[in-house]
């Protein structure tokens, strides 16, 4: 078999492998929401506990098509998929693409913003400390690390928050806090970088802990290999060893780990998001879990599912491209 | 999240090295003194969880509206809250809450993924590729989305919270320990267990499962502090433990944003706590990893 | 194809096993949910013999060939994909729940690997002893520490190593722990799978010794399979060779030695180094050619043929059936 073609079967089953999963998790959401006690219907109506009209609730379980058979719910809800029309919201009654279309431009920046302060805090951070194991910056190093995977990354939002509370206090005599209305990168880079910048650090030093982690110890491991004991037996530049033949090859479990904590961040920002006040996808989730709102749950599930299957497939792609024996197995 | 690794390998190494379990327990203690110093702060928390009621100086759950939001003081050691309760003894009784969700989550779930990861590759074929899926279905959602739709369904009691965190510890336990035991499934002693006639059961809990204990034990310290995480982000989102019951995590979400300026105590102690909590288990994981795993040694 | 009748002499023998046309092929799958067949791995490929009460039949053959799998499905640690394994007159693939225990107290094994044939978080006298606590052939605790310190003692082991557990004891010794276990139950047939293989030669003799004593105190029947003839010529009252699935040749022991038939049990024994150097130097190796083929895609008719020295067109065409050349001599080559 040739490469091309190995690859291509690869990649084929790979997706293959993507639907059944994909598939797993819609059953398993859609039943799960349909065992919470309680509906939209009656919420909506009843409100704080007042007495609901019957022709009103039975219009409005016709209206959202719950009185349907719990079968019909289902294939309309995976039909929706393929037809790319998601419905709307039971909560609001707007359409869902654009509930979570308002919200996923924040997130998505979000996420990408703490994952480039991981990167930036991890790569140097974690070379550093391979390169000058056990002494005491190595010691700096991985305390940092195991302290930033044990902090909550909410409360260190918390404790942010209250930082610049009491530090601008401090200095310009009032109070300052991020703003809570969100601006796009595109209308204005400057308000939206002063909101966001926070809860990307909040969150980006907690994937940082874990990304330095894994580049101290992969670089460890690359640097014992054969190849790089040639290269010292060469002669050539400690510096020329780290930067060509070790840290390339000690990127790959980076990479991936980097790569699947961009997935989590797109859909498990849910803590941090309510700390900071902001309208993500994440809060976005809890209202709706919290408003019986099957429809928006469904979809926001079923989108961080997607999202996340769908980064492991391309990290796994990406494995089996460098890796052919990946493909074989 | 931190992902775990263990590689199936090194169980055959274990074998190798074929030291039992409380010698390589006691070499840790004189080679790992960061994990030692995770020991300690885990029994500190142990200890004052234990002996909450005689240690704490006050009731935690008695208000007192005339000793709301005091700064630390002689009385009030860490200050009190906004219902005025002591923060010390809430403090000292939310370890009771953290370390009670904690072990109950880390040990069912990592128990039942054990059972599960070993029976999935002893079984192997149809059934060990249909676990698999499921697995992959349940991997798919974040721990924490999962965890918010469970309490949904069976409403913020102690046990629906528990319940919540432990289901998504399953699949994970599940998957690094199939790993190690598909590589116990070969070797003979599984084989010659098999031709005595031992009955499945029998030879899943007690040929198998003993030998993946170093990867298992691992994933059960670092399930320990992910659980008491999880709980704490449940509790601030007001759907995990309910008040007045003292938990870490719903001492934040009780106003700590809204008086972070003028009482900031309120709102440090406890995130101090759940830190040095977490912190104190992936200390002592790391470490018990480093003597149970040769191969990690470096991580 | 005939179940292979060799009661050397011809006196009737009870027949302990017999084993008929067994085929055991590994399906190679593709796919994720739904599996399709793509190959088979023909392991064994019809393979039928019997053996008598009290014998020890060899099985020889390079790896690969076949021998292990065809030990496992007789343990029934394989179900085969086709033929018939008799033992003591039942067939055992259609054996009850409570009959399946009863085989499984009669037929036990040895394996290979001293190092990894012992559970290495239990003591030996819980290895001993848990199969007879299972089998509840004795269920009292003291009664049954003092069978284990019994069973150490037959196999040459002192009583106070119940209490060690295996990674404090030699490669020997444990391999006498795993012929301790394996005679806990009381079994009338032993699968030895390559079991001094990996024994130094010193203590493979010891252990070897050890076999032949129990086998004569308890009128062991054993399928000793392996690849070292010299271990084979000492212990087996008969031997079968095995190529690619198939059973070339069966003989008595001796028989097979001094006067080998098929081509392939030729080159297999003359392979085997002449413990003397002036010989050793002297004489003409005859060494098969090429590779063994892959049991994927088994060569047609004769699977020896492409090495074959002797082969004529007709070898590709059908399968050699095993034929009693001599009496108790059976070959399955047309042209030896």
């Amino acid at each position: 078999m040739g490469r091309k073609e190995s690859m291509y079967k690869y990649i084929v089953k790979r997706v293959l492998l993507m639907l059944p999963t994909l598939l797993g998790a819609a059953c398993l959401i859609f039943f799960l929401l349909r065992m919470i006690p309680g509906d939209v219907c009656e919420l909506r109506l009843a409100g704080d506990g007042q007495y609901v009209d019957p022709d009103a609730l039975a219009a409005c379980y016709t209206n959202l098509g719950l009185d349907k058979p719990v079968y019909q719910q289902f294939l309309g809800f995976i039909g929706g998929f393929f037809t790319f029309d998601l419905g709307e919201s039971m909560w609001t009654g707007q359409p869902i693409e654009r509930e979570i279309g308002l919200r996923f431009q924040l997130s998505l920046q979000v996420a990408i913003m703490a994952t480039l302060v991981s990167i930036l805090i991890a790569l140097p951070l974690g070379t550093i400390s391979a390169i000058k194991q056990d002494t005491w910056i190595d010691y700096v190093v991985r305390t940092f690390s195991i302290a930033g995977i044990a902090i909550p990354s909410f409360w260190l939002g918390i404790m942010i928050i209250l930082g610049l509370l009491i530090s601008t206090q401090a200095w310009f005599g009032t109070p300052w806090m991020p703003p809570i209305e969100y601006t796009s990168p595109f209308v204005d880079l400057e308000a939206n970088m002063v909101q966001l910048i926070w809860p990307a650090l909040a969150t980006g030093y907690r994937y940082a802990a874990v990304a330095t982690r894994m580049t101290r110890s992969s670089l460890l491991e690359v640097l014992r290999e054969d190849y790089v004991r040639t290269a010292r037996a060469k002669g050539l530049l400690e510096k020329i060893i780290i930067n060509r033949h070790a840290l390339k090859n000690a990127m790959l479990p980076v990479v991936t780990i980097i790569a699947i904590e961009f997935a989590f961040l797109m859909g498990g920002m849910v803590v941090t998001e309510q700390v900071f006040n902001l309208n993500g996808l994440g809060k976005l989730f809890v209202e709706s879990v919290q408003n019986h709102d099957f429809a928006m749950t469904q979809a926001l599930v079923m989108l961080v599912a997607f999202i996340f299957v769908m980064i492991n497939l391309l990290v796994d792609i990406f494995y089996a491209w460098l890796d052919p024996r990946i493909r074989y197995s | 999240m931190s992902v775990t690794e263990i590689n199936p390998g090194t169980v055959i190494e274990e074998l190798a090295e074929r030291k039992p379990l409380s010698e390589r327990i006691g070499s840790l203690i004189r080679k790992q003194p960061l994990g030692l110093a995770g020991l300690l702060v885990v029994s500190i928390m142990v200890v004052c969880a234990i002996f909450a009621e005689y240690i704490s100086p006050y009731d935690p759950e008695l208000a007192s509206f005339e000793h709301m939001l005091i700064p630390p003081n002689g009385d009030f050691l860490l200050g009190t809250d906004q219902f005025g309760r002591d923060m010390l003894t809430r403090l000292i009784f939310g370890a009771q809450t953290a370390l009670f969700i904690g072990f109950t989550c880390a040990f069912v779930g990592s128990f039942a993924g054990l059972v599960l990861g070993v029976g999935s590759a002893y079984f192997g074929g149809k059934v060990d590729l249909i676990f698999q899926r499921v697995m992959d279905v349940f991997m798919a959602f974040p721990l924490i989305i999962l965890a918010l739709a469970i309490v949904s369904i069976f409403g913020t009691s102690m046990s629906s919270v528990i319940t919540a965190i432990t289901i998504p510890f399953i699949p994970r336990c599940a998957r690094v320990v199939r790993s190690s035991a598909l590589a116990i499934r070969e070797i003979p002693y599984v084989d010659a267990a098999r031709a005595c006639g031992f009955s499945h059961i029998r030879i899943i809990l007690r040929h198998m499962a003993p030998n993946v204990m170093a990867p298992f034990l691992i994933i059960l310290t670092a399930a320990v502090g992910q659980a008491i995480l999880t709980e704490a982000s449940l509790s601030y989102l007001g759907m995990g433990v309910q008040e007045p019951t003292p938990a870490w995590g719903l001492m934040l979400q009780g106003g700590a944003e809204e008086y972070a300026e003028s009482a900031p105590w309120v709102a440090i102690w406890p995130g101090v706590a759940i830190s040095l909590a977490v912190f104190g288990f992936n200390l002592f994981g790391d470490a018990l990893r480093d003597v149970l795993d040769p191969r990690l040694r470096t991580r | 194809m005939s179940v292979v009748e060799t009661t050397g002499a011809g006196t009737p023998v009870e027949k302990i096993l017999e084993v008929t046309d067994l085929r055991m092929y590994f399906p190679i799958t593709e796919g994720i949910m739904i599996q399709r067949k793509v190959a088979d791995v023909k392991a064994v490929d019809g393979i039928s013999f019997s053996m008598s009460r009290g014998e020890t039949l060899g099985l020889v053959g390079e790896s690969g060939c076949g021998k292990t799998t065809t030990g496992r499905c007789i343990l029934q640690l394989e179900k085969q994909t086709s033929g018939d394994i008799v033992f003591n007159g039942q067939n055992i693939s259609t054996l009850s729940r409570s009959d399946m225990l009863q085989f499984r107290q009669k037929v036990q094994v040895i394996f290979q690997d001293p190092y990894s044939s012992l559970n290495p978080r239990m003591k030996i006298g819980d290895i001993i002893g848990e199969p007879m606590k299972v089998h509840k052939i004795i269920e009292d605790k003291t009664e049954r520490d003092r069978r284990v310190a019994e069973l150490l003692s037959l196999c040459g082991l002192s009583p106070q190593f119940s209490d060690r557990y295996p990674h404090e004891m030699s490669g020997g010794q444990r391999q006498r722990v795993g012929v301790a276990r394996a005679l806990a139950l009381n079994p009338e047939f032993i699968v030895c799978d390559e079991a001094v293989s990996a024994l130094d030669v010193s203590i493979q003799a010891q252990v070897i010794n050890l076999l032949e004593d129990l086998r004569d105190e308890f009128n062991l029947t054993y399928l000793f399979i392996s690849h070292d003839l010299s271990v084979i010529r000492h212990l087996c009252q008969r031997v079968a060779v095995m190529y690619l699935g198939h059973m070339v040749e069966v003989a008595d022991c001796d028989e097979l030695f001094e006067n080998p038939m098929h081509p392939y049990t030729k080159a297999l024994l003359d392979a085997v180094p002449i413990a003397d150097p002036v010989l050793e130097a002297s004489r003409e190796h005859k060494i098969v050619k090429g590779e063994i083929p892959s049991p994927i895609n088994p060569p047609s008719g004769c699977v020896f043929h492409p090495r074959c020295e002797i082969a004529v067109p007709g070898c590709s065409q059908a399968i050699p059936k095993l034929l009693e050349v001599k009496p108790g001599h059976w070959v399955a080559c047309p042209e030896a």
